[in-house]
């Protein structure tokens, strides 16, 4: 795979502020653009593919390295932007 | 007209917490046609999440957030809002005050539906009638004593600038028709008249829906509701003689065990695993002290030891917590903010010396 576009540090924040920075990046985002979000609560890798699915975003990979743990996604059609 | 055009597809955003009564709102909005999006806030007090990061105990149990669920299962767009920063003059200047503990309830809601009209106001002016056409909550009169009454009701949509465009599906027969009642984008008949405590109501409409899977927090989901979070929250006021906070110390008032042996100083100390890696992000704004000796917690240091009579006494405190306190001395390292490090030996402080009124909470 090549390497994402995007990456977004959310180290050392708690659920739900990884999904909401996750949110507000990829509504600066274009649909296809690739973003890998780097996290260190474990409960990311729950909550940012549940946030993919809802908003049509697609996982393309995830993981835990260390004590972090990432989740690379590729925007889907409608990047979210509320306006 | 010769034909029969299209009728608009009307659209509601709706404030999802994710428990059950929000959910049932939605899914009765999407009974009757109604495309529904879903608006989550995060205040900062929020139950959802934090517990299930820092807690070791509790990672066995299925770990999700709920307004996330609560969204995949409707099938709705979820926005989910930091409104943390501008929440707190919510909490510190209730104009309605507050409820059994530090929970500001009616603000809080006319504050979340304010927002939700503001979301709809501008959306409305920018995406026309691609917009959203009303506000829809879970609320039920006599739900909750504080928020939830038939007085309180009006109130929340007079104050929050919503006025009629605020419709509660599950008790709008107790209520006044709102403008979608009136306009007959939904009908009135086939909405609810819950009221009171009871949740029987719910849970009849839920098994209707085919819903067996979902959150119900006592208090609601939200910390402040809680009696020794509140009482954390307002010790921290009184020793630091004003009311403010950031968010690291609503944070940190959600872990550890609390104690303040002196007015200026509190410890919070680790119960276990989870809660010590997570003070250890905290290692770089607080004193901090460890046991070296012996395995045990992390403790931050709230406020500054007066003497060194008072480290050693907080010192002896935190080894009582450790796996060494049948020992006679316990080592300990004391590291301040900056990473400077000493090592200090104490006796472990007996439990009669660890008095129940140190307890914060």
């Amino acid at each position: 795979m090549t390497s994402p576009l995007h990456e977004l540090d959310v180290r050392r924040l708690l659920c739900p502020m990884p999904v909401i920075k996750t949110q507000n990046k990829v509504r600066t985002l274009a649909t296809g653009d690739t973003l890998k979000v780097v996290c260190t609560d474990p409960g990311a890798l729950s909550d940012i593919p549940a946030w993919c699915r809802i908003n049509g975003h697609e996982v393309l990979e995830m993981g835990e390295q260390g004590n972090e743990v990432f989740v690379v996604l590729r925007v889907g059609e409608d990047n979210g932007a509320l306006f | 007209m010769t034909e029969a055009s299209q009728p608009i597809k009307r659209r509601a955003i709706a404030l999802v917490s994710g428990g059950l009564d929000s959910m049932l709102a939605v899914k009765v909005m999407q009974e009757q046609g109604i495309e529904v999006e879903g608006v989550n806030f995060y205040t900062g007090f929020c139950v959802e999440g934090h517990t299930h990061a820092i807690r070791k105990k509790d990672k066995d149990k299925e770990k999700r957030n709920n307004a996330l669920w609560v969204a995949e299962q409707l099938g709705i767009k979820m926005h989910i809002i930091d409104i943390s920063e501008e929440y707190k003059d919510v909490v510190l200047n209730p104009k309605h005050g507050y409820g059994a503990n530090l929970n500001p309830c009616l603000d809080c809601k006319i504050f979340m539906v304010n927002q939700a009209t503001l979301m709809i106001n501008k959306a409305r002016e920018l995406a026309g009638d691609r917009g959203f056409d009303f506000i829809v909550t879970g609320e039920v009169i006599g739900q909750r004593p504080k928020s939830q009454r038939k007085e309180t009701m009006p109130i929340i949509s007079q104050e929050s600038g919503a006025d009629d465009r605020l419709l509660r599906p599950l008790c709008a027969q107790n209520l006044p028709p709102t403008l979608p009642e009136r306009e007959g984008w939904v009908n009135r008949d086939e909405l609810h008249d819950f009221s009171g405590r009871n949740r029987k109501p719910q849970m009849a409409l839920a098994a209707k829906f085919g819903l067996d899977d979902f959150a119900q927090p006592a208090g609601g989901c939200c910390f402040l509701t809680d009696e020794s979070y509140s009482n954390k929250l307002a010790d921290l006021w009184k020793a630091r003689n004003e009311r403010r906070y950031e968010l690291d110390d609503i944070m940190l008032l959600k872990v550890g065990r609390h104690l303040r042996p002196q007015p200026h100083y509190k410890l919070i100390i680790s119960r276990e695993e989870g809660e010590n890696r997570f003070l250890e992000g905290y290692r770089y704004q607080f004193t901090s002290l460890t046991t070296v000796s012996c395995p045990g917690p992390l403790a931050l240091v709230d406020g500054e030891f007066g003497s060194e009579a008072e480290l050693e006494q907080a010192a002896a405190i935190v080894a009582r917590y450790s796996k060494g306190r049948v020992e006679e001395t316990v080592t300990l390292e004391v590291r301040s903010p900056d990473g400077v490090a000493r090592e200090i030996t104490v006796a472990p402080a007996q439990p009669d010396a660890v008095l129940a009124s140190w307890n914060v909470g």
